[in-house]
């Protein structure tokens, strides 16, 4: 059963009179274990399938299963719930907690976890965290004083403390360096061989994308290519070379 | 244990902008120590406002001896010597709203010292308590003793006016005075109280023991020839022994009854009448109840039955009462309207910064959603926040206000008073101007978009 299955997945946005379909019927599935690069130019409408993905937006129609469980249908809180329990999120500016110690904010979706461990456990599964990412020695460190890529690291560490099935990563290597890049890509390869942890890499970066197994191209709200690893989902791939004279980027 | 979860991510939240929430608590801070601050000097001022008030006599009852009547002819409040010494021991013992009592005779005979002379409106003859009633301050020398009141000894207090006109201003202590041709040796000299509220000279007083007054000065008792009618046959003239030692002047208009005549309408044996009592009450707001205490007493010692009417009356100086608790009132509602003036511009003060936050935090709140918050964990989380600025600032600011009112108590000698009351109310209220001003700044939080506080930049 795959991880990730989307069915004629929709989104409009009303902006006033006009209606904006900004995702026109993306299908497609990712196996457990996966590592995808979702690509496309911006306005392609890869940034919305990937809130969608993790599900901070709802589509406007279309089914989504994660994990076996239908996504689309949940309220706010429930979605919520997902998040915290069976999504990680790395983000492009790391978003972390300013003027908090690496440890505090890897700790900090704990607190909004429905069963919270105790203190010590939370503790030492935060220190084999970041020791894993090899900031055994930083932990006290705050974002200020750690290196770009050793705050991205900080961030993956943070996204892997509920032991997600699922790491959303929002073009991780956009604000690092190509060395960093290249360490940080290679750790979500060793998440992925070694932790069997299935990673999406939103990027419009086709050398990012090279690190994953199978690159999902989209373009004007469709899957261009790359929607199953398995079969080629001829309509949409056909479509897609159709309007975009099949040119890649 | 999730309270203690939910107070660490607050603090710590806090001590990430220790600048800012420090700034915002100052807000409060101040709003609840200056509220301290003034409802201590406040209070302490009205204690000092009402203590002068009641030094005026508003929360003193006058009890006088009842009418008598002859042939249809009433002749007015005071004219039947009804009330006795232990009349004013009974109510200061079982009365629990009077807390001192004197006995007063009056007496209004001229005073001579060499070759002046004088006659002050009334000489009274008392307790030493009459000065703690009246809550009256000697300027000189000191009170006649209860021993004194016993032996009735010839000493007595004079009162300024006294002293003006009489010793031209020197001290009269030691100096004797001659009250009705009785020599009397002046022991204290009381303060000046000026002018009552009917215009009457209150210092042109002179106190002496009531026993001295009432059986040395008056005789028998300040009498009118009317009085003397109705009391001439009284047995307690004759059975008390003093009034032979020092026998009344005037003789009776009346025949003196028969034995047959007294004991068929016999009368209550009193040794000693006084012509008033004078009672301090515990506060103003007591006195209607003290006047039913009192009333209730007098009557059950005086034997009188149910419907017939009291042989006393009672006079309470109702207009001071008055002024006195619209004064108060007025100065608390005052304090209130200022205290709830300052809580309100602090709580502004927190909504203000705390909206900033939200807005500066916009990206923190969106990872926070991002990593499952739901939308009452942020409007919890913002929520405790402002709580615990505020509870921080009440706290702070109670301590600040109680140094403030003891600085203004000892640099400029204002009078200030502890209020527990204030000090729970300040809390309170922090509390809740967190509560108020805190929520609104919180459900907007609560209501961002994760999508777009993520991208917010």
């Amino acid at each position: 059963m795959p991880l990730i299955r989307l069915e004629d997945i929709r989104k409009t946005y009303y902006r006033g009179e006009i209606d904006v379909p900004v995702l026109r019927g993306v299908s497609l599935s990712i196996d457990r274990g996966e590592m995808v690069a979702l690509m496309g130019a911006s306005g392609s409408g890869k940034t919305t399938l990937m809130n969608i993905l993790g599900c901070l937006d709802r589509p406007t129609s279309g089914q989504y299963w994660l994990d076996g469980e239908e996504m689309s249908g949940l309220s706010m809180d429930e979605r919520a719930g997902v998040r915290n329990r069976k999504i990680g999120f790395v983000f492009q500016n790391f978003n972390l907690l300013a003027r908090t110690s690496a440890l505090e904010n890897v700790l900090m979706p704990l607190s909004y976890s429905h069963e919270p461990l105790s203190d010590r456990q939370a503790h030492e599964r935060a220190t084999r965290l970041l020791a894993a990412v090899g900031l055994g020695d930083r932990m006290d460190h705050q974002p200020s004083q750690l290196s770009g890529g050793q705050q991205q690291r900080v961030a993956i560490a943070r996204s892997l403390i509920h032991d997600p099935p699922l790491l959303l990563a929002d073009e991780p290597t956009g604000n690092l360096d190509s060395h960093t890049s290249v360490e940080t890509l290679r750790m979500f390869q060793c998440l992925n061989a070694e932790q069997g942890i299935t990673i999406i890499l939103v990027t419009h970066d086709a050398g990012v994308a090279s690190y994953a197994q199978r690159s999902i191209r989209m373009r004007d709200g469709l899957i261009e290519d790359g929607a199953d690893d398995h079969r080629v989902t001829d309509g949409v791939a056909a479509a897609g070379r159709h309007a975009g004279g099949g040119e890649n980027r | 244990m999730r309270v203690y979860r939910i107070l660490r991510t607050a603090v710590r939240a806090l001590r990430r902008n220790i600048m800012r929430s420090t700034l915002t608590t100052l807000g409060i801070v101040i709003g609840c120590a200056s509220v301290i601050a003034m409802i201590e000097i406040g209070q302490g001022s009205a204690t000092a406002v009402r203590k002068s008030i009641e030094s005026m006599g508003s929360n003193n009852l006058l009890i006088q001896s009842g009418t008598a009547a002859s042939g249809g002819v009433s002749f007015g409040s005071g004219t039947i010597l009804t009330l006795t010494p232990g009349d004013g021991e009974a109510i200061l013992a079982e009365c629990p709203a009077v807390d001192a009592l004197a006995p007063l005779v009056r007496v209004r005979p001229q005073l001579v010292y060499g070759n002046r002379n004088w006659v002050p409106p009334y000489i009274y003859g008392t307790v030493p308590e009459y000065l703690d009633v009246r809550e009256w301050n000697l300027a000189e020398g000191d009170v006649f003793s209860d021993r004194d009141v016993r032996n009735g000894s010839k000493v007595c207090v004079v009162g300024q006016t006294i002293v003006r006109e009489l010793f031209d201003g020197q001290s009269p202590l030691g100096k004797e005075i001659r009250i009705k041709s009785v020599p009397f040796r002046v022991v204290g000299v009381l303060t000046r109280k000026g002018a009552s509220m009917t215009g009457l000279d209150q210092d042109d007083l002179v106190l002496a023991p009531w026993t001295t007054i009432k059986y040395r000065v008056a005789g028998t008792s300040a009498q009118t020839a009317v009085q003397t009618a109705t009391v001439a046959g009284d047995p307690s003239q004759r059975i008390n022994t003093l009034s032979q030692l020092y026998p009344g002047s005037m003789t009776g208009l009346y025949p003196v009854p028969s034995a047959a005549q007294l004991a068929n309408t016999p009368q209550p044996v009193r040794f000693a009448n006084v012509d008033q009592l004078l009672a301090r009450v515990v506060t103003e707001d007591q006195i209607p109840v003290a006047m039913r205490q009192i009333t209730e007493l007098l009557r059950e010692r005086h034997r009188i039955r149910s419907g017939e009417p009291d042989d006393f009356n009672i006079r309470d100086m109702t207009e001071m009462a008055r002024t006195m608790s619209s004064t108060t009132k007025l100065m608390s509602w005052l304090l209130l309207i200022v205290a709830c003036i300052s809580l309100v511009v602090g709580g502004v003060g927190i909504m203000n910064i705390m909206l900033v936050s939200v807005t500066e935090r916009t990206r923190e709140i969106g990872l926070r959603m991002a990593v499952g918050a739901r939308a009452r964990d942020i409007l919890r989380q913002f929520l405790v926040e402002a709580i615990v600025l505020c509870l921080l600032g009440g706290i702070m600011g109670i301590v600040l206000g109680r140094l403030g009112s003891m600085v203004v108590t000892s640099l400029l000698k204002w009078p200030t008073e502890t209020s527990i009351p204030a000090v729970v109310a300040a809390f309170l209220v922090s509390a809740s101007v967190g509560i108020a001003f805190g929520y609104y700044p919180a459900w907007k939080a609560s209501r961002l978009d994760p999508i777009e506080a993520l991208r917010y930049e």
